[in-house]
């Protein structure tokens, strides 16, 4: 029997905001019958631009379903933005932590999230990026390069326990020791650059660039950034939390956030900060 | 809250008279069998009698029943001895739905170079006995298969498959671990060269089981020690287990003799049927003619079985699934997968396994509480709504 806490027990027993909002202004679907769980999750906004309804549906056990009803509760009354920076880390301590095999579920909601605000936005539903490394249960290597940078992760078995990836048939265990060790090396995969971005692209890859990457790291030090305007190859960000008040954050700007930046969206562009 | 065990294929309660012929023999009656003194000599003729018990049970002789520790012991002495005993056959025979004891020891071999068959079954879970039959060679040293299945409770007709292998000349051995207590057994009749049992899934307790070796077998042990057992399984033996499992033996024939069994049969087809008419898109796994009286395999589509299993933990109802989540894997059982249970429904797969102690008003604390249950949970899935609308339209 899995180790739960009360908190999940009491999420899966008494799960809050079950349901289906007709008019959602975002809607995000993940997972599948075959692989085991899905959630659908729906949000609603009020005229401030809060979150004002969530509601989920799950297939799922019991931590699928105690994780997404944490989520609908973490995110109502939260701005897009300070929703959109929850973690899966952050869904999975909510709930006093879930068993190591389960983390999936908490991964599974962050992804419901982010794909109802990328509903929400407009922005079209995100294209495969990278190449599939788990064909059992389709992780991308950039999925599992992420999870591993996100939760300092160090076995091919915490990655299953994670994002599922080589918990089918076990074909990708090579390929996954290979992610992670680059990853623990310290080394990033090869960034995925298309050859000529038109503003919307590049805008794109910076945000994603940035949430992705740089503020996974700017949050160990408590302080994030957000993209405020890209004006040709100007990026204008906005330095916020322990960065805002940092005399040093604008070395962390140019040594740090620019050249990531240039590495991964275009070599060119010049990062400058708006107070 | 009362605990509602219908969990009897996982493990079974010790029977109170079994638990009564051990207990004198932990602290009172401790001696070694295998001491010259007439206090362990006592036990030695205690044990003897045991093994009459068990082999009364099976139809076999007491020369031919070995004790061991467990099912999984029995089942992986007799596929090594049986490969050991003819080292220049490099082909080994299983089914596609074999417990992880035979499952994994297969594919352990299957990497140290033995040429392996894994025979598929069909969608009621029914061995492709041609297939079976088409894939022996003179190369083959042991068919191994299950006699019941303890998932879905499907019997394979080890009797016409024991007859046939050994005409091939080819050593046959049946793990028999669900089988015992629920349906006759005669080793004489079904002709098998070994067969495994397990204690704790008749009333006996865990820690002990046993091999069945047909004389005359070529053997080699598995645990190289003492004389015990006729230096076919070296160890002091588990002396108060033993006598448990002696006692268990005579039980479960006794019950078996007298049809009291019947009882149980009536009981799951009752939860069975009532089951099925209340909860709608709700299949039956498995084939329900050539089945054990006591296991039904149910799946419910649209939901997922550990959270069926812990919304019944709230009600003390002990149940277990074919889902991914509760194993720690990530795929559905092994099992119902090669049955080709569609994905829908084997996430959703619930296994009630009932024993003779089990009573109707549990049947009917089950049928009262599991309804709502699936129900609550088809609601919450995103997968239901949708079912249920083409269900209607169509």
């Amino acid at each position: 029997m899995w180790e739960y806490t009360d908190k999940v027990k009491d999420h899966f027993l008494n799960p809050r905001n079950v349901g289906v909002i007709q008019d959602a202004d975002g809607v995000g679907e993940v997972g599948s019958i075959a692989c085991g769980d899905a959630l659908t999750f729906y949000f609603k906004l009020d005229d401030s631009g809060k979150i004002q309804a969530a509601k989920f549906q799950t297939f799922g056990c019991a931590s699928a379903i105690a994780s997404s009803s944490a989520l609908t509760e973490m995110v109502i009354g939260k701005t897009l933005d300070e929703a959109a920076r929850i973690t899966n880390d952050d869904i999975a301590r909510f709930l006093g932590g879930l068993p190591k095999e389960k983390m999936h579920c908490s991964v599974m909601g962050r992804e419901a999230l982010e794909k109802a605000i990328a509903c929400h936005r407009g922005e079209p539903a995100k294209i495969v990026e990278g190449e599939i490394v788990c064909e059992c249960f389709g992780v991308t290597d950039r999925d599992i390069e992420r999870v591993v940078r996100e939760n300092q992760l160090k076995t091919i078995e915490d990655v299953t326990d994670y994002v599922k990836a080589g918990g089918g048939c076990g074909k990708c265990h090579d390929r996954i020791q290979e992610i992670i060790d680059q990853v623990l090396g310290g080394k990033r995969l090869e960034p995925i650059r298309p050859k000529a971005l038109t503003n919307l692209q590049k805008i794109r890859l910076i945000e994603d660039s940035i949430e992705r990457e740089i503020n996974p790291t700017l949050k160990k030090d408590a302080g994030h950034l957000e993209l405020v305007d890209l004006d040709g190859n100007r990026v204008i960000v906005r330095m916020k939390g322990t960065c805002a008040t940092c005399a040093r954050s604008h070395v962390t700007l140019k040594h740090y956030v620019e050249s990531r930046l240039r590495e991964l969206v275009a070599p060119d562009l010049v990062v400058e900060e708006v107070q | 809250m009362p605990v509602t065990y219908l969990d009897n294929n996982a493990t079974t309660q010790v029977d109170p008279q079994v638990l009564e012929a051990m207990l004198p023999y932990f602290s009172e009656y401790y001696g070694n069998p295998s001491s010259m003194h007439a206090f362990g000599g006592g036990v030695a003729a205690r044990i003897q009698h045991a093994r009459e018990q068990v082999a009364e049970l099976i139809g076999a002789s007491p020369d031919e029943v070995i004790f061991t520790s467990c099912g999984t012991e029995s089942d992986g002495t007799a596929i090594r001895a049986a490969i050991e005993s003819y080292p220049a056959k490099r082909h080994i025979v299983t089914s596609r739905v074999e417990h992880p004891a035979v499952k994994n020891l297969f594919e352990t071999l299957s990497k140290k170079g033995y040429r392996t068959t894994f025979v598929p079954v069909d969608h009621e879970g029914r061995l492709d006995l041609d297939y079976l039959y088409d894939s022996l060679t003179d190369d083959t040293a042991v068919v191994s298969l299950m006699w019941a299945n303890n998932e879905t409770g499907v019997i394979f007709p080890i009797e016409e498959i024991s007859r046939s292998v050994k005409e091939r000349g080819i050593v046959f051995h049946t793990d028999a671990v669900q089988t015992a207590g629920k349906i006759p057994i005669d080793v004489g009749r079904t002709g098998v060269d070994m067969l495994s049992l397990s204690g704790h899934k008749f009333h006996a307790p865990k820690g002990i089981g046993v091999l069945y070796l047909r004389k005359g077998t070529r053997f080699s042990p598995f645990m190289i020690g003492g004389h015990q057992e006729k230096g076919r399984r070296g160890g002091t033996e588990n002396t108060a287990a033993i006598i448990g499992l002696g006692k268990a033996a005579e039980l479960a024939r006794r019950h078996l003799a007298a049809g009291s069994y019947r009882c149980v049969d009536e009981l799951r087809d009752h939860l069975e049927r009532e089951i099925l008419k209340r909860v709608p898109r709700t299949l039956v796994n498995g084939d329900r003619t050539q089945r054990l009286p006591n296991t039904t395999s149910l799946a419910f589509e649209f939901v997922e079985g550990e959270s069926i299993l812990l919304m019944l933990n709230e009600h003390g109802i002990c149940a277990s699934s074919g889902s991914a989540c509760t194993s720690g894997s990530l795929e559905p059982s092994h099992v119902l997968r090669a049955m080709g249970v569609p994905f829908t429904a084997a996430h959703g797969s619930i296994r009630f396994s009932l024993s003779r102690y089990t009573t109707r008003s549990e049947i009917d604390w089950v049928l009262e509480k599991l309804p709502p249950i699936i129900a609550r949970l088809r609601e919450m899935s995103p997968f239901w709504k949708g079912a249920e609308v083409a269900a209607q339209s169509a």
